[in-house]
């Protein structure tokens, strides 16, 4: 039987991508839905009624939600031969730490500093640099995160790359000064298909999050 | 080489007493040592930098920190016959998606009910209950037949309910049966019984320092 592969997502959610690297890297065959978070469909309200939000992969009519426990599934699921874990239990624990890292501190430190102003976008955008050095310090100068392979960690902070253009226009400063590794990373993912095919581009974004932030201000 | 495994730990932490229980379901032995938070040790400090918080679990003189990655750890280490995690990927999913659960809305919903214990918080915390109550429903545990990951994540929070049930007035009995009923039943399990705190002394504890919850993961 041939696999039946969905990703629920939403092209600007660093989340879906995660999710739609990790396929690609795998060499699996899905198809992607786009979702109107204003309107959500009634397949994503039944996959996920607990949390309502996308990525959601559905596999074989089976769901899995929250993008790091997808990726993991993914790497359980299919390409044995190509793990995005390692194999040893404490290499593993510490990639699923810097993974968790990205969530608690990256994602958070981002959208505040897009959503505030005055002196807590300030504090955002201060908090955001940090937590990249802190990233940029534990790459040191591998190749990736996890050594010579791309892997989990590179696939969880990846996304977010994309809003590095639009934060660092609106927080005034420049992210290739504050962490040159980490955008030196960036530019060799991107050289994978994988990622060059799963993010968005990023001017578009910054366009996007501009329209959506006044939208927001009209209001 | 005989294994090093210590704890550092507060013995009123959720999140301690997950690695707790997951060690001892394992039958390691484990050297557990208390943190004073407002006196961090050069250990913790040296071994959890980015964090600076417990539980940090050392084997062998490397740390691995956050709960759930550490119960990850521990059963991929130890104890292969007695998994905590189940073998099919789907049904792991599964039960990682509702550890992340506990963690993402039992234990705020918590903090909030128990820092400002207003009827919103509570309500919250309620429908968070039920939700995992819904989940488990009829089942012995959250996996079916046996103990393991997300039991191991939700248990600790069992000690918090006298607390919860004195500050915020209300029943879980009555709200969620079911988890009670299962609460009761992993406390017959040493590991669990011996893991977590007397929930009287538990409650001195949170009452003397409610204004400043600052429990550390």
């Amino acid at each position: 039987m041939a696999d039946e592969v969905i990703l629920l997502d939403f092209w600007t959610s660093p989340f879906g991508k995660r999710v739609m690297i990790a396929l690609r890297e795998k060499g699996v065959e899905f198809d992607t839905r786009e979702e109107d978070l204003s309107n959500k469909s009634p397949l994503l309200l039944k996959m996920n009624p607990v949390h309502k939000q996308i990525p959601v992969l559905i596999h074989n009519g089976k769901p899995i939600c929250e993008s790091l426990v997808i990726v993991q599934y993914i790497d359980e699921t299919w390409g044995p031969e190509s793990p995005l874990l390692p194999s040893d239990p404490y290499e593993r624990a510490r990639a699923r730490f810097w993974a968790d890292y990205v969530d608690k501190k990256i994602y958070w430190a981002a959208r505040s500093a897009w959503v505030l102003t005055g002196e807590a976008q300030e504090a955002a955008n201060k908090e955001f640099i940090e937590s990249l050095k802190v990233l940029e310090g534990e790459l040191g100068d591998k190749a990736y995160f996890g050594g010579e392979r791309f892997g989990y960690v590179d696939v969880s902070l990846i996304p977010f790359s994309t809003c590095f253009h639009a934060l660092e226009t609106l927080g005034n400063y420049s992210i290739v000064e504050e962490c040159p590794k980490v955008v030196a990373w960036v530019k060799q993912c991107m050289q994978r298909e994988s990622v060059a095919k799963s993010l968005p581009d990023q001017h578009k974004l910054y366009d996007h999050f501009v329209a959506r932030k006044k939208e927001h201000q009209a209001q | 080489m005989a294994e090093e495994v210590i704890l550092l730990d507060f013995w009123p932490s959720l999140f301690g007493m997950r690695a707790r229980v997951a060690l001892r379901e394992k039958g390691v032995e484990f050297d557990m040592r208390e943190e004073d938070l407002s006196n961090k040790s050069p250990l913790l400090l040296n071994m959890n930098p980015v964090h600076k918080k417990i539980p940090v679990l050392i084997h062998n003189g490397k740390p691995v920190c956050e709960s759930l990655i550490m119960v990850q750890y521990i059963d991929e280490t130890w104890g292969p016959e007695s998994p905590l995690l189940p073998s099919d990927p789907h049904e792991r999913a599964r039960a990682k998606f509702w550890a992340d659960y506990v963690d993402k809305k039992i234990y705020p919903a918590l903090r909030t009910t128990v820092g400002e214990a207003e009827e919103t918080a509570k309500k919250e915390y309620i429908e968070c209950l039920k939700v995992l109550e819904g989940e488990l429903g009829d089942k012995d545990y959250f996996g079916g037949e046996r103990f393991g990951y997300v039991d191991v994540s939700l248990i600790p929070f069992y000690s918090w309910f006298y607390t919860l049930e004195t500050l915020a007035n209300f029943s879980i009995r009555e709200e969620c049966p079911k988890l009670v009923a299962w609460a009761k039943r992993c406390l017959q399990r040493e590991s669990v019984a011996k893991s977590l705190p007397d929930q009287y002394k538990l409650n001195d504890f949170i009452l003397s320092s409610r204004r400043s919850i600052s429990l550390n993961k």
